[in-house]
């Protein structure tokens, strides 16, 4: 199986890219949004033209809001990013930004989060993130709870869990880029992409773990030397499947990036990349581990 | 013969099903079907129910103090909060509010929270005039010489004054608004002056006549939202359970205070925490923007699995159908307040929904290859695939179940949307797929049926 005869083209192409991910997250960081840390969100639409951003932004420094930002959005309007607002704060800031009535607006939406509600949203998302984490990790010992040769049972597990990181880590390193470049921030439905992949990529390389030990078994005599052709051939009669059942979620996660609502654009992309390589890494990145680390032991 | 006969009328009671939730989801639906107003109201009563940021609207999230209420108290006192603003709320002929009180837990940081949610109200100013116009009214007592006063600094470390002195004064009792039964307004006799005369409930009744015999002689404050309003001097023990507010109101005033204190003093003190606002036209782009990307999704799973599966794929597309009118009715019945988080969870699910399928196929396939006859490699290919299956819906289905405990609202849609999908399609994925696909035993072993059986570019 060429995959295994290349293992190490396949393992340093997605060390690059964790690595890749890992720098732009340090470069770039990742913007948080006002769920987590509170703030306002007003966006408007003018009737006939919106002003020139260089007036709103004199206007709305006059306020004394502390640093409000103005964003252009669609043709005529503007997304109004400032700390969080209160009834009389937010009525004037919409009529500064109608300049004293001159320019007629509509709000499309506002969107005010306190502090104590940002924290709170930050503690459950921490506290999510732990449990699936925790429940995943016990879903990998269970399905690996059987003993098996020549490579011992938690090195499966420790493994499934090392290509978790690499599916989770790419699309995080996607969106700081996307973050940096478009301005996307780090909202609840962040968070809730990164557990799905955790869900959806886990048990792609459980049933591929799972396949190469039942062929392992079926061998009576396992001499060594042949297991990185046992592992090739479970690949082999695996990979199908396995590229079909993500398909089927790729394409539905498509339709959803390309047609859905625009509060889902960056939910779809994540999770497209996250299934994308999360497919991948079952096939080109776990398998290869495995063949590594026994090589490995028998040195 | 007589197994197969069996087969074809269990097919067909499937089928039947299938499409009588079908018609139940077209008809109870405004905007397919065009008689819609002289269904029944069976039909009527079960439309979608979309989140705000679908049909635009209010969402307020506010904050009760309980530090005044025993602890044993509080989920009382906050089920008294939620019904006294979800009248008020109602008295605004808002329709369908949902007014929901969140307890303070660990998860959610000790506080007690208060969600508002106002379909097709856009003015917040409005929105949250509406629910602050409430009036909290409290009753406290003088506070007994010998007690120590705890005083604790604000988050700056100063010590508000203010907070100081009123508490030096009057201490709270347990008597608030929310015992209130009813109010009236009085003028009095003599100065024409108009007096507010408040009835209190059973229990109203009991503490304020507490009240009033342990403080005779004593003054005991009528607070009205925070401030005293009026400062009478207990005279003597009143067991009716009859109170006169004898401030120096104006009549305009009074009128507006008794109307107010009627619809509903409110038991706790609130503050607003944070609040959004969906326009109407972005809720509606969502909608539409998430109708579409179902539909494209849907024929591009349904045109995959019948190029790549071929009969099969046909079957698997048949039950997909299902799985998706099964679950718009779910959606109906339960209901399932959907939003642009949970139509992508639902999105998902039609994908995910066919992995069993895929799973159980390339199994046939497989079994096919070792040289096996239709049949058998299909009930193989089913009895094999079973534990792949079960694998790859634990994790999605423990995932959906940890957002849906600890998620806010947004979240909570789309982890119910994902989990229930996923539950859904074992049934549809797996019984459904089984009962048509054992239909096709007449095909045979021959070189068609082997066509028609196996998958991707393969002859």
């Amino acid at each position: 199986m060429f995959i295994i005869k290349h293992k190490k083209i396949f393992i340093s192409f997605s060390i690059s890219l964790v690595v890749l991910s890992l720098l732009s997250l340090l470069i770039f960081g990742l913007k948080v949004g006002i769920d987590f840390k509170g703030g306002a969100l007003t966006e408007v639409v003018y009737t006939t033209l919106r002003p020139a951003q260089a007036d709103l932004d004199t206007a709305l420094q006059s306020l004394e809001l502390g640093s409000v930002l103005v964003q252009p959005t669609g043709n005529t309007g503007y997304i109004i990013k400032s700390r969080d607002l209160n009834d009389a704060e937010h009525a004037l800031v919409l009529k500064t930004l109608s300049l004293g009535g001159k320019n007629e607006l509509t709000e499309t939406s506002f969107n005010s989060i306190g502090p104590s509600v940002g924290k709170e949203l930050t503690r459950k998302a921490v506290i999510a993130i732990i449990l699936v984490s925790l429940a995943i990790v016990c879903f990998i010992a269970f399905a690996f709870r059987k003993v098996s040769r020549p490579v011992s049972s938690w090195r499966y597990g420790f493994i499934a869990i090392i290509t978790l990181l690499h599916d989770v880590i790419i699309p995080i390193g996607l969106f700081t880029i996307l973050s940096h470049f478009y301005g996307a921030e780090l909202d609840t439905l962040f968070v809730v992409a990164i557990l799905t992949i955790l869900g959806l990529s886990v048990s792609d390389t459980i049933v591929i773990f799972d396949r190469i030990r039942e062929n392992l078994n079926n061998q009576v005599n396992i001499s060594k030397s042949n297991f990185s052709e046992i592992v090739g051939g479970s690949l082999e009669q695996s990979f199908v499947r396995s590229i079909c059942t993500s398909l089927t979620v790729i394409l539905v996660l498509l339709a959803l990036f390309t047609f859905g609502p625009v509060s889902t654009k960056y939910f779809a992309l994540m999770l497209t990349t996250g299934m994308f390589f999360g497919t991948y890494s079952s096939i080109f990145l776990a398998s290869p581990l495995l063949v590594l680390v026994e090589e490995w032991q028998k040195r | 013969m007589s197994k197969t006969f069996k087969k074809v009328i269990l097919a067909i009671i499937v089928l039947m099903f299938g499409a009588g939730i079908g018609l139940f989801v077209y008809k109870s639906e405004p905007k397919l079907n065009k008689n819609f107003e002289t269904e029944r109201t069976f039909f009527k009563n079960h439309p979608f129910r979309l989140g705000l940021d679908l049909s635009g609207g209010s969402h307020l999230i506010y904050k009760a103090d309980v530090s005044g209420v025993p602890g044993d108290q509080i989920s009382d006192s906050m089920d008294a909060l939620r019904d006294v603003i979800e009248r008020r709320v109602n008295l605004f002929g808002v329709s369908e509010p949902v007014v929901q009180v969140q307890g303070g837990g660990f998860i959610s940081g000790g506080e007690n929270k208060l969600i508002v949610d106002l379909p097709g109200i856009t003015d917040v100013e409005k929105a949250t005039a509406m629910i602050g116009e409430t009036p909290l009214l409290e009753f406290k007592i003088e506070r007994s010489k010998d007690e120590p006063i705890t005083i604790k600094p604000g988050k700056d470390g100063k010590i508000d004054a203010e907070a100081l002195n009123a508490q030096q004064q009057f201490v709270s009792t347990e008597l608030t608004g929310r015992y209130l039964q009813k109010a009236t307004l009085e003028f009095d006799q003599n100065t024409r002056a108009p007096n507010i005369s408040l009835q209190f409930d059973d229990t109203g009744t009991k503490l304020f006549a507490e009240i009033t015999k342990n403080n005779i002689g004593k003054m005991v404050a009528i607070y009205l939202d925070g401030l005293p309003i009026s400062t009478p001097v207990v005279r003597e023990v009143i067991p009716n359970g009859q109170a006169v507010i004898s401030g120096s109101f104006i009549p305009t005033e009074a009128r507006e205070l008794v109307r107010n204190l009627n619809y509903g003093a409110l038991p706790l003190p609130i503050s607003l925490l944070s609040k959004q606002t969906i326009g109407a036209t972005l809720g509606d782009n969502a909608v539409v923007a998430g109708v579409k990307a179902t539909i494209i999704g849907f024929l591009l799973v349904i045109s995959f699995l019948i190029l790549w599966y071929r009969l099969p794929g046909l079957v698997a597309a048949l039950s997909l159908c299902i799985f998706i009118t099964i679950m718009l009715s779910l959606f109906k019945l339960v209901p399932v307040t959907l939003t642009a988080a949970g139509i992508a969870g639902f999105i998902i699910s039609i994908g995910i929904a066919v992995d069993a399928n895929v799973l159980i196929f390339e199994r046939i396939k497989e079994e096919l290859c070792s040289g096996r006859s239709v049949t058998d490699a299909i009930s193989a290919g089913f009895s094999r695939a079973w534990f792949s299956i079960r694998d790859s819906n634990i994790s999605n289905f423990i995932t959906a179940l940890i957002l849906f405990w600890f998620g806010t609202s947004l979240i909570k849609g789309f982890a119910l949307t994902l989990g229930m999908g996923v539950l859904v399609s074992m049934f549809s994925a797996i019984t459904v797929t089984r009962i048509f696909l054992s239909l096709f035993n007449f095909v045979g072993d021959g070189k068609v049926a082997k066509f028609l059986f196996s998958s991707g570019i393969t002859r």
